[in-house]
This record gives C-alpha cells, sequence and structure tokens, in this order.
C-alpha cells in the first residue's frame, strides 16, 4: 500500500519536484539548512515513487453511460 | 399470324422492344471502359462502356453516383451493374447502372486515397493539431474490443511495464456495420467523459475490410475533434490507417502503443536511484566545504567569535555527515530492493522461469498445444523444456 500522501500526488508531480530538489541541491546555492530541509523532501519524494511502481495488479475498469445518461466506472466483471 | 402483315407505329414496336428488353435484361454485370463520361450539373452521369468490338450507352442517376468511392474516369476499366432500359424519344438503349466497381484497383484502396486527399486538404493531418502525449499518464482510456488481441496485448505491457495505472476501457466492436459509428460514438464520449489522460483507439491486425473502420470518416472526425490525446494503434505495423494519419500519435500495434504510452519502471526505478545519488553527493559537497570554511575560521587568527559557537557548528558538520550516511545506505538499500524484487517477480512470469520449475511447453507443426484433446495418436509434437526441445510420437 503506498502511503495517503504518495496517493493525492500523482506520479508526475512528484517526479517532477524531485527533479528540481535534485537541481537546486546540485547547484548548491541554498544555505546548509536549506539543502538539508530539500535532501530530506528529496528522499521522501523518492520513496513515494518508488512506492508507485510497486504494484503488481493492474485495475481494469470499464466505462458506461447510466439511464440518466451520467457516466459510471466499474470494475471490469472478468477481473 | 406469321404471314399477316401487322402495321406498326414508331412508337409501339418502341414499346414492344422496351418491354421484351426491360423484362429480359432487370440486371446485368457489364465490363468495359469507360468513354465519353461526363457529369451533368443535375449531378447524373453520363458515360459509354465499350471494348474492342461494341459500346453501349450508360447512365447513372446522380443518387447512385453520389455514393461513389471514386472518382470515374475516361479509360478506366469497370464493372457497371444495372438494367437495361429503353429511351424511346431518342430509340436508343442503355444500361442504367446502380453501382461501378473499378477493375484493378481494389475499391475500398480508392475510397482511402480519397479520404486520405480530402481530409489532408482539410488539414486534419497538420502537425500544429498534433496534442503532446503526457509523459506519465495515470489514467488511460482505451477503446477497442473486449474480446480481442489488442486488450490482452496491452494489458500485459502495461502490466509488466507500469501496472500502478487505471485503465478505463469502453468496449466497441472494430468491424462489421455499424463498427465505425460506435468507435466515434466512444471516442465522442471519452472526451465527455474526460477524466482520462490519454486515449488508446485500436485493434489487432488484419484485412483490409477487418480494419476498414478506422479508414471511415466519422472515425477520423472524432479523433480530430478530441480533447483528450488519442493514440492509434490499428493492425499490423505495415498498414496505416486514416486513424493514424489524423491521431496524436500513431503506435504500429496495440503493444506498441502501450510500451509507448509508459515508460518502463525498471528504468524508472533507475532513475530515481540516480537522483538519490546525486542529491547524496551534493549535499555531502556541501557539508564538506562548511567544514573547510569553519576550520579555516578556527585556524584564522582574526578569529573573533566564541569558539563554542565554532565547535557546536563543526560537531553538528559532523553529525549532520553521519546522519545522512547511515540514512542514505538505509534508503538506497530500499531501492535496490525493490528493483531487485521487481525483477525477480518479472522473470517469474516469463515461461522459462516456468519451464525451470519442472513444467514443459508442447507444440504441434509450431503451434502450442493447451489440450490433450489436440494430439492424436501417431501425431508429431515437439516438447520444450527449459534446456532445450525433443520430438515426440503420441502413441496413444
Amino acid at each position: 500500500m503506498s502511503s495517503k500522501k504518495g496517493q493525492k500526488r500523482s506520479f508526475e508531480d512528484a517526479l517532477r519536484r524531485l527533479e528540481v530538489i535534485v537541481e537546486s541541491l546540485e547547484q548548491g546555492n541554498a544555505s546548509l539548512d536549506d539543502a538539508v530541509a530539500l535532501y530530506e523532501e528529496g528522499i521522501q519524494l523518492s520513496k513515494e515513487c518508488a512506492e508507485k511502481l510497486k504494484a503488481t495488479e493492474l485495475r481494469i475498469k470499464r466505462l458506461s453511460k447510466n439511464v440518466a445518461g451520467q457516466f459510471e466506472v466499474r470494475e471490469s466483471e472478468e477481473e | 399470324m406469321p404471314e399477316e402483315q401487322k402495321v406498326l407505329s414508331v412508337s409501339e414496336i418502341t414499346r414492344q422492344i422496351k418491354f421484351s428488353l426491360e423484362r429480359r435484361f432487370p440486371r446485368v454485370w457489364i465490363q468495359g471502359e469507360i468513354s465519353n463520361f461526363k457529369r451533368h450539373t443535375s449531378g447524373h452521369l453520363y458515360f459509354t462502356l465499350k471494348d474492342e468490338g461494341a459500346q453501349i450507352s450508360a447512365v447513372m442517376w446522380r443518387s447512385r453516383a453520389e455514393s461513389l468511392l471514386f472518382a470515374v474516369e475516361d479509360g478506366m476499366k469497370v464493372i457497371a451493374r444495372g438494367a437495361i432500359t429503353v429511351y424511346p424519344p431518342r430509340g436508343n438503349y442503355q444500361i442504367d447502372a446502380d453501382q461501378l466497381t473499378p477493375v484493378g484497383i481494389g475499391e475500398l484502396q480508392l475510397a482511402f486515397e480519397r479520404l486520405k486527399q480530402k481530409l489532408a486538404a482539410e488539414g486534419l493531418f497538420n502537425p500544429e493539431h498534433k496534442k503532446p502525449i503526457p509523459e506519465y499518464p495515470e489514467r488511460i482510456g482505451i477503446i477497442t474490443s473486449e474480446t480481442g488481441a489488442a486488450l490482452q496485448d496491452i494489458r500485459s505491457v502495461l502490466a509488466r511495464r507500469f501496472p500502478s495505472l487505471e485503465v478505463i476501457l469502453l468496449p466497441v466492436r472494430v468491424q462489421g456495420a455499424g463498427a465505425a459509428e460506435e468507435i466515434a460514438q466512444a471516442i465522442e464520449e471519452m472526451d465527455a467523459y474526460g477524466r482520462v489522460d490519454v486515449l488508446i483507439v485500436g485493434r489487432g491486425g488484419g484485412s483490409l475490410e477487418d480494419l476498414w473502420a478506422f479508414n471511415e470518416e466519422v472515425v477520423a472526425r472524432a479523433i480530430f475533434a478530441s480533447r483528450i490525446p488519442i493514440i492509434s494503434a490499428v493492425g499490423h505495423e505495415i498498414d496505416f490507417s486514416i486513424a493514424d494519419f489524423v491521431a496524436d500519435m500513431r503506435a504500429p500495434t496495440p503493444s506498441a502503443a502501450a510500451e509507448l504510452v509508459v515508460r518502463d519502471r525498471l528504468e524508472l526505478l533507475e532513475v530515481i536511484k540516480n537522483y538519490c545519488y546525486t542529491m547524496y553527493g551534493s549535499l555531502r559537497e556541501e557539508i564538506a566545504s562548511r567544514r573547510e570554511r569553519v576550520q579555516s575560521l578556527v585556524a584564522s587568527y582574526s578569529f573573533n567569535r566564541p569558539k563554542d559557537l565554532v565547535r557546536e557548528s563543526a560537531q553538528r558538520v559532523d553529525e549532520l555527515e553521519r546522519n545522512l550516511t547511515t540514512r542514505f545506505s538505509h534508503h538506497l538499500q530500499l531501492i535496490h530492493e525493490r528493483q531487485r524484487t521487481l525483477q525477480h517477480r518479472l522473470e517469474a512470469l516469463s515461461p522459462r522461469a516456468v519451464l525451470r520449475r519442472g513444467y514443459a511447453l508442447v507444440r504441434k507443426h509450431g503451434v502450442l498445444v493447451v489440450s490433450a484433446r489436440r494430439l492424436r495418436a501417431g501425431d508429431e509434437a515437439s516438447i520444450q523444456f527449459h534446456d532445450g526441445e525433443v520430438l515426440t510420437k503420441v502413441q496413444k
């Protein structure tokens, strides 16, 4: 199970933020405290991303319209 | 009454000829070359069909002419289907064609070229209309047949590469009458639903007729109108469909579409790992440079701040570094482990690993045999083990 935090943020957002952090750490302009904070955040993000890659089951859902003409997404029956 | 001479009027004989000819030839197929082709302003087509020895006038009414999939030209060899009719005011007979089929080039091929030219002229294939495909989609829409090979192919690739995805399927028929309309409608519905990042539309390979729905104008227009980026995935690599030209990206097969749409997670883990190394390296460097500065401060004569403060900060730097190192190696171990488990799990899924556990694959004429009923006494079959193959004959 991925963490609550990881579920809210999309993989892409997490990875992009991670890229920004890596870049600013590489440039080395931040104060030591900021650098440490960035590093902590970066490690957390990398965990989140790795966590997202862990899933083994692909979920396939089916899109349909109900009688009222609203969209419904249901688990595929053959799953 | 053979000897009886009966005088007929022109109208009367014409009426009789008309009656007997039209009754005798209500539907004929005539092959010939088109000449004297004219399209009347009314939309009706007039032309002559001829071969080396004869010619016959032909007409095709507007209502029929409009459904022609190709442009009629002089010199074209065609088969015309229709009824022989007589036109009394001119005293001639003609074929009233309700269908024209070009000979030599397939009609579908012609229809394909015609639609392609038309849509190209309208700018539907222009690169400025291509929407970018998101790099890390989380929700993927699929429009294909629920029972087709395409869905299975896409599913297995996605499951291997990046299963933490949500896949939203909208099942449609992908061939036969009405398939094109169904596909077009499904694209519109996905677009209205809106909650997918990218859409794969396609089917497995087949004949030109099988793939035809993807060459229909309704599908092309629906793809063009979609706000969701669309990857077309129709058939085998060599066939291009109209859908391929309009789509934001074209994949040669459904599996390839799945490969294009998500990055491989092992690759991504590698990228993430490298990021971790870079962050760690940068921070260590940072700490090292601070230490140098602190040390040079301590050494400097102009030093005039309380010594405790400097010691404190030197200590803090050391502590930070120790912390960093232990926690980093712990973190790396975690990621390494994840990579290893993944790799093992993927290997376990491959048939070779299964074979290594003592299972074997049986094939007859190269085709996998999945049931004992498929083999009869005397059949030759090959058995594949993890380390090789043997040929056997079924005894009973």
